[in-house]
Parts: structure tokens; sequence; C-alpha cells
């Protein structure tokens, strides 16, 4: 009988037994009706009870019938305890779903392979070296011309491909009034063939494509745009698409699978290299090099010979950096190369988000620990009330692995009902974390497959944590010794001691979930409470582009314009709106050698000061007749780095560039410190110049992007979009509007991934202290469960509720106790590694261990007062009587 | 009944080597054949004979099947499968090698 069969028969009990039951009546037939005594023939069956279980046991998978039984009895047993499940269940499930969550995450950015061929060869060259602060950091960007040679040196070794960084740019199918948003990459020729991709569509650009600068302007779309915005009609190919002011002609459609190198992003549209604006430029950093390495080649030596080139390149260029202090060219060329494995692909995202995932890892992780406690304490609760019947189970003759089967089956159920819950929560939980990574309108746009990995990974963690909470209630259980079970007496101690112990480690790691969500909430709003230095509300930021560029009157016109709309207070323009962007030069007073610190510029119209509610300290604002090389109005840390505190108003400074340009500037007013263009910098002298600007022979420089500031009053300033954008139209055709945000939602986008992290650290701490308070009422109400007829006795005897509430509570304090101190240690021996993610928050501040410590104990204080109500409420008559 | 004993460990082998010579036996015709084809001599316990097939089954020595008989009864005929008669082999010659040895040892001792 085939073993299908017999699996078969395990889930076909009854049938099994009613063909048993025919077989053996034929033959009783038979035997009658070939003339034998029916009595003696019953009789030679012997006892047919038993030989009907041999025969159904040798017709089924005898461990899966034990197993179809146990699953049938766990399944009464939970439904028994309904709410005990129920938590239980809930709990798990909340946790596993949490860390199935991060994993999702941390897999689709950092551990899952690029759809391409040899991606576990796939290497990202980047150079590491301090930066003008001598901090110490990584650059990934690459100039073209630095990335053909590079390409040379690597021959036979590795394969170099060039990858843009991906960015999201102004694109039309139709004509230029007609605007849409697409996410760019330009890519090396060589880059589909070395990836070993096939086209859906159309064919793929190649080397060839990619050998003149601007000869080539082909583009192909990934499979996901393609979908998105053309629903995969094939008429595409063939159609042209405008990006900044170039026409390319779409050839292809890319595989299904491959959505750039930038984890994180995914490419609408790629374009050869050859045809990027900045091609012969050897001062644009503005690519990758990702290196696919031959195999057996070693890296270091080859790592070595790169360095030299790229270290040969810099060196040429820096012969003429004549605006550069010596010492910063110095720092510039101490950058190293390195060769950095890249399987799955390299993006910004990925620097951002290292750290903070690790950490929510960690905290879930935790998190679990203390459900898997909790519900290792209910188990061992249960096996303590299942005493008696696990004592028959085995004077009647069951073996010892049988009830640790038993036992571990009902467990598993308990871990796969909660795994199942978390999936759910975990389909739902990523996709949502990814969506608040990045600002609305520009999100991060991560990949998330729900495939073989995430399921490994979730069932592997179901295992784990039925092990967790299952494994030593069962062992527990089926070491029982039925003697001492039956006579009712119990072994209360040792299991009292795990569950003590399990109630310490919850709070240590409690204590330590609490006390790193209380340091990201406290980094987030320090972040957020930082001095602007302007006025952030009801700004709204109308960033503009005109082909040709613009006379500052058409400029100032065009505002006035906006300024007789109503609602509106005031407009301003300025080059780019603040915590968007910089512009640095090093900065030379009394034609010295230029600075090691850079100052850093914005360009700004009259009235931008007062528009930004920035307070002139001394000086004067611009006139529309100011311009820029010419004025500029200083920040006071400008002042103090550059003029050394003496008064800035009427000295003189200049603004110079790496290739020696100077731009002399006179300030004609100071105003106070400001944040320009990241809220975790600290302050930088920052000189404010004139939106109008000259070139080098004087004449006015038309300026061909600028943002329009406009001070709402009374209104939602992001209502008045569609007015503002038909007004501009109308007004002047040759503006179009690129974007439209509020001055807010930079500000509130620099402290994104802060908030984040402090409202998912809150979450878990929430969640954790809920689940350390339960499992400490549990906990507590087991105790009192137990002792109630000591407690009765006592009572009787006369005893005072406080010293019942001592007798109740006085143990799982010691517990608390010990928990929280270790719990703090723990915290503290672990605070460094989250140092860079705090901001200037001190994290062994007192309050910092104060705040979670307190709230712990007030957390444990209102879990204990059920059970010392319990405990007072005895009735030591109806007790004693009802032993 | 007291027979039954001598059919220790050997009704495998009987109820091959019947399946063999008949095939499609039900069980009852399999112990009637035991006992006339050992002329009464030997009498296998029906407590031992099913389970003895069921197992044989189980090792895919035999293959069952339910068949309806002409009087509509529903009985369940067993018969050999190749491993079945591979095994059935190995059991005749183990008994031959067996049941000589006993003979010399009879005969010598």
């Amino acid at each position: 009988m085939s073993f299908w069969q017999r699996l078969e028969n395990v889930f076909r009990r009854e049938r099994l037994l009613r063909e048993i039951d025919e077989e053996f009546e034929a033959h009783l037939e038979e035997a009658i009706a070939a003339g034998e005594d029916p009595a003696e023939a019953n009789r030679t069956f012997g006892p047919q009870l038993r030989l009907r279980e041999q025969s159904r046991d040798q017709r089924v998978v005898a461990w899966l019938d034990a197993l179809r039984s146990d699953v049938g009895f766990g399944w009464r047993q939970l439904l028994k305890r309904k709410i005990a499940t129920a938590a239980a269940i809930l709990s798990l499930a909340l946790a596993i779903g949490a860390c199935t969550s991060v994993f999702r995450l941390i897999d689709a950015l950092f551990l899952r392979p690029l759809p391409v061929a040899h991606a576990n060869r796939l290497y990202a060259l980047a150079r590491q070296g301090p930066d003008d602060l001598g901090v110490l950091r990584i650059f990934d960007g690459f100039a073209y011309p630095n990335f053909t040679r590079l390409r040379a040196a690597a021959k036979g070794q590795a394969d170099l491909i060039a990858a843009s960084f991906t960015h999201r740019t102004d694109l039309t199918y139709t004509t230029e009034e007609e605007m849409e948003k697409g996410y760019v990459q330009f890519l090396s020729g060589t880059a589909f063939p070395l990836f070993g991709l096939q086209p859906s569509l159309g064919r793929l650009f190649t080397a060839e494509d990619d050998l003149t600068p601007g000869a080539n302007p082909y583009a192909v779309l990934s499979h996901n745009y393609w979908s998105r915005r053309f629903a995969s009609d094939p008429a595409v190919l063939g159609r042209t698409v405008h990006i900044g002011g170039k026409v390319f002609q779409i050839i292809g459609v890319g595989p299904v699978s491959f959505t750039g190198t930038e984890p994180g992003a995914i490419t609408d549209i790629f374009l050869p290299a050859a045809m990027n604006p900045d091609v012969a430029r050897e001062d644009n950093r503005w690519l990758r090099t990702l290196a696919i390495v031959r195999p057996g080649v070693s890296l270091e030596p080859l790592r070595a010979r790169l360095n030299a080139v790229s270290l040969q390149f810099e060196t040429e260029r820096a012969k003429g950096f004549a605006g550069m202090s010596p010492h910063n060219i110095e720092l510039f060329l101490q950058r190293k190369l390195l060769l950095q494995p890249a399987a799955a692909g390299v993006s910004r995202l990925q620097d951002d988000y290292r750290r903070p995932l690790v950490w929510l890892g960690v905290l879930v992780a935790l998190v679990l620990l203390i459900a898997c406690f909790n519900v290792a304490n209910l188990m061992t609760a249960q096996a303590a009330s299942r005493a008696r019947e696990m004592a028959l189970r085995v004077s009647i003759g069951a073996g010892r692995a049988r009830l640790l089967q038993l036992v571990l089956v009902e467990n598993a159920m308990l871990a796969l009902f909660s795994a199942a819950l978390g999936a759910v929560f975990a389909w739902w939980a990523a996709p949502f974390v990814v969506s608040h990574i990045n600002p609305p309108g520009n999100p991060a746009r991560l990949i998330l497959p729900a495939d073989w990995r995430i399921f490994a990974f979730g069932a592997l963690l179901t295992l784990a944590v039925t092990l967790l909470f299952g494994l030593s209630p069962a062992l527990r259980a089926s070491a029982i010794q039925p003697v001492t079970a039956l006579k009712g007496g119990e072994e209360p101690h040792a299991r009292q001691r795990s569950m003590y112990a399990l109630i310490a480690a919850q709070v240590a790691f409690c204590f330590v979930v609490l006390f790193f969500a209380g340091l990201f909430v406290a980094a987030f709003r320090h972040l957020s409470s930082q001095p602007l230095g302007f006025d952030a509300g009801n700004l709204l930021l109308l960033e503009t582009y005109t082909p040709h560029g613009q006379s500052p009157e058409a400029w100032s016109q065009m505002a006035d314009t906006l300024r007789a709309v109503p609602g509106v207070t005031d407009v301003a323009i300025a080059g780019w709106p603040l915590l968007s962007g910089g512009w640095a030069g090093s900065i030379s007073v009394n034609a010295a050698p230029p600075t090691d610190t850079l100052g850093w510029f914005v360009t700004i119209s009259p009235g931008w000061l007062g528009a930004m509610k920035m307070h002139l300290l001394a000086g004067r604002d611009f006139h529309a007749s100011d311009a820029f090389p010419g004025q500029a109005i200083v920040n006071q840390t400008f002042g103090k780095t550059f003029f050394h505190g003496a008064d800035p108003i009427g000295r003189a400074f200049e603004k110079v560039n790496p290739a020696g340009r100077r731009q002399l500037c006179q300030v004609i007013g100071v105003v106070p410190d400001a944040v320009y263009s990241n809220l975790h910098d600290p302050i930088l002298p920052v000189a404010y110049v004139p939106f109008r600007q000259l070139d080098e022979k004087g004449a006015v420089n038309p300026a061909e992007g600028g943002t329009f500031l406009l001070r709402t009053s009374g209104i939602q300033p992001l209502s008045l979009s569609l007015t503002l954008r038909r007004l501009i139209a109308q007004t002047n055709p040759a503006y179009r509007v690129t974007n439209l945000q509020t001055e807010q939602e930079l500000v509130d986008n620099q402290a994104l991934r802060e908030r984040l992290l402090a409202l998912l650290a809150l979450f878990f701490a929430t969640i954790a202290l809920l689940l350390a308070a339960i499992g400490l009422y549990g906990v507590l109400h087991y105790s009192v469960l137990r002792r109630e007829r000591e407690i009765g006795i006592r009572l009787s005897l006369g005893a005072n509720l406080g010293s019942i509430a001592r007798l109740v509570t006085s143990r799982i304090f010691v517990s608390v106790s010990i928990g929280a101190a270790a719990g703090i240690v723990l915290g503290v021996a672990s605070v460094r590694y989250v140092q860079a993610l705090l901001f200037g928050v001190k994290a062994t501040a007192p309050e910092m261990l104060i705040a979670p410590a307190l709230v712990l104990l007030t957390a444990a204080l209102l879990a204990a007062l059920p059970a010392i109500h319990r405990a007072a409420r005895i009735d030591p008559v109806t007790m004693l009587r009802a032993e | 009944m007291k027979k039954a004993d001598t059919l220790q460990g050997s009704l495998d082998l009987l109820a091959l080597k019947i399946l063999s010579r008949q095939p499609k036996l039900h069980g009852y015709a399999i112990l009637t054949a035991i006992k006339v084809c050992s002329g009464d001599a030997l009498n296998a316990e029906v407590g031992s004979l099913y389970p003895a097939l069921h197992r044989m089954e189980k090792d895919g020595w035999i293959r069952a099947e339910w068949a309806e008989r002409d009087d509509g009864r529903r009985m369940r005929f067993y018969q050999l499968t190749p491993a079945g008669r591979k095994q059935l082999a190995a059991e005749e010659a183990r008994w031959h090698t067996v049941s000589s040895a006993i003979n010399r040892l009879l005969r010598e001792a």
C-alpha cells in the first residue's frame, strides 16, 4: 500500500474502519456459508477491537495519525480558553508580523540581489576621505571622464558600468506646456549586455549607442513604467520624449524585473550615458561606477590599480584648483578608492536607513522576545492546571516523547495562527513604512516582493518562536511524575522560579525598548524644535523654470502679478528655497588666499528677507539695482567666521570658485543665523546675494530658474495652487511651474527619518509595555490563585490588607527591580551604537533613564492592582469550605 | 487450535505461496487454502492472518482491491505484487535452509 494511500487514510478514519469491519464481516459470512459454527467462527477472531486497531495502524501513516489526533485535541484545548488564546495569538502575531515587516524592508533594501546576471560579482566603487569639515565620509559620485579612465584600467579584470543617480525630472511626450514627472537614469551602453538583460519590446541600447556624446538620443522604458504609464501599449516604440530640452526616441522596453540599480527608486526611463549634458565635464560627479569583477580576480590589486588611476585623474584636475585652499586640496586628494560589494544595488536610501532599520530590527526582536516570554508563562501556568491530565496520560502508558509532541503540537498551532495573522500584518505594515520614508511628493519606491525568501523567514521565525515559548513548558509537562500529580501534590517552586526569571527578562527588554524609544523621540523633538531663523508657516514655494531665461524685470513683474492674488500678503523671489539645495565657494577677504572653510550662498530678491520674516540686525535690504557680484547680506556666523567678529557692514569679500574665479561682494546687511540646507548640520556661514546676477562683463544674466515665495494669510497656501498655475500661464507663457510645495513641508521633510523612527519606536514601546504589564498581571494572578488557601488562612487569622499585598507582590517586585536594573545596564551599554542617530541628544542624561523606569514602575503597579484586589477579597470561610 | 503455534513466523510465507498459485483470493479463501493444501495439518488463526495481510499490504508485497461477487457481497481480494514475488523467493529459500538444518539436527543428534 502506497504512502499516499496511507496518508489519505489518516483523514478518512471512519471509512477506513468501515472497510476493515466489512472485510471481517465478509470473512464471517464465508465461514458460516462454509458450514462453520457461527459462535466458533466469531471466537476465532479473538478480541475484535484490538484486531481492528492493529489493522488500522498498518493502513495509516502512524505518526501522522497521532499528529492528527493531537491537532484535534490541541484545537479543543485552545478553544477552551478563548481569551488567553486570543491574547497569546494577538501578541505573537503583532511581534511576528513586525519582525517579518522589518525583515521585508531589510531584505528589499540590502539583501535581495539585483535581477541581473553576475549580481554576486557586482561591486560599487566609492571614495572614502575627509570632507571639508574633516569628517570621514564616503563619496560615491564619479565624473564621466574619470569613469572612462577607470574602465580602461580595469579591462580584462572587471567590466565597469556607469549608472547615474536616478533623479526625478520634468519630461513630456507632447508639448512643453504639459510637463510630467519621471525618474530617469543614465546607463553606460555596456550596462544592459553586461547585466544579461533582454528587452520585453524593441531593443535595449548597447555599447555602440553610447560611443559619441550626444549622438544617440535613444530611450529605453522600464517595464514597470511602460505598464503604468502606457498600459503596456506596444505602439510606444518610436514615440519621442522630451527630457531636459532634448528629444529622445523610445527604442525599447526593459525586462519585467529590472527597475534600475538603486533599491528604493524605480527608474522609469533609461538613457545612454553619452547623452548626459555633463558627459565631458571633469568636475561634475553625476554617476556611480559599478564593476562586475571577473571570476578569479583578486580584489585588492584591482582596487589599488583603480585607486591609482582615480587619484591621478583628480591630481591632474587639482592643478587647476586655483580657488581652493591648499589644505582642502590635500583633504580632497586623501580620498581612497573602495570596492564595496553591491549585489543588492546601491542607493542613497541604503545609506540613510541602514542604522535606523537595524535598530528597528533590534526593537521588534525585543518585543518578540517579550511576547514569547508572556506566552511561555501562560503555558507554564496552564501546564500546572493540566498536571493531572498529564499524569493520567503517563499512567495509562503514554511515553514522554508522545506527551512532548502533544504539548508542542498545541504550541505550534498557536504559533501558526499567530504567523498567519502576522503575515497579514506584515503584508500591510512594510508598505506603510516605505510610504513614510520619503516626502509625499517624492516617495521611496521600494519593491517589496512576498516570495519564498520572506516565507522562509516567517517559517523559521515561527519555528523559533514555538520552541522559545513552548519547549520549556512542554518539557516540564512531559516530565511529570504521575504519583505526585495524582496525589494532588505539586512542585511549584521550579515552575514559579522560571516564571519570575522570565518576568525579570521581560522587564529588562521592555526597559531597553522604552529607553530607545525615549531617545528616538527626544532626537526627533530636538531636531524639529531647532530654531529655523525664519517663519516657515503659510509660505508657498512656487518653483519655476524658463527655458531661455528671463530678465530681472520680467521676474519682478511676475512677482507683482502674484502679489495681487487675494490671500497673498507678500511675494519674493529666490534662486531656490532654503532647505533644498546649496551653492558654496571659498571666501577670500582682502585678496587673501581662499579659506579652508566654505561660505554658502543663496540668491534672493529685494523683500525676500521680509517675506521670510528674517529681521535685519544691521544695514539695509537689497534694492532693485543691487546685483551679484556687488552686494551681499550675511548671517552672524558668516561675520564671525570670515571677519572674526568685526562689524561686517561695509566690508568686502570675494567668493572664489575652484577654478579661481573671484566675485567681489560688499556686505550691506547682517541677519540672524538661519538654517540653510540641512537641519542636521550646524549653522553654516551664509551670504545672501541678489537674484539679479551679472556675468563677467558686467551684463545682466537672465535667470532661467527661480522660486517665488508667497506668504499667505487666512488660507491654506496649497489651496492657491490651481489659481497660481493658471495665472502664471496667462501672464507669461515662458514660465513653467515645475513644483509647488510649502516651506513647512521642506522643514518637515528634514526630520522625516527621525519622525518615522520615533513613531515606530513609540509604537513598539507601547506594545512592549502592554505585553510586559499583561505578563506581570498574568503571573500575579496565577500566584494568587495558587495561594488562595494560604491567603484565606492568613486573612482568617487577622492579617491586614497591607501584609497580604506584600505577600502577593514582594517576589514580583524583586523580579521587576532586577529586570529594570539589568535593562539599565543593557541600555547604557548599547547606547553608543545609536548615538549617530540621536543628533546631539545626550543619551545618558538622567532623565532619559528615569522616565522609562518610572513608566515601567507605574505599569507594574497598575498590573499588580487586580491581583491584590482579588487576594483581599478572598473569603476565608468559602475558601476553606471548598477544600 | 494449538496447531497454530507451528505457524509462528511462517504465516507470511504460506500466504504468499498460496497467492502465488492462485491470484486474487480473499482472506477466508487464503485461510481455507492453507488448511486444504496442508491436508488439514496447518491452521492459521484469523486473528493473525488479517494483521499479517495488512502488514504485507503496507510493505507492498501484496495488493488488495475491493470487488463485488455475483451475489452482491463486496470482498477484499489480495494478489501478489512483483516485490511480493521476490519476497516469497527469499522466504522460501530461508525456509529450506532452516528446515534442512533442523532436519539434519534431528537426524544426527
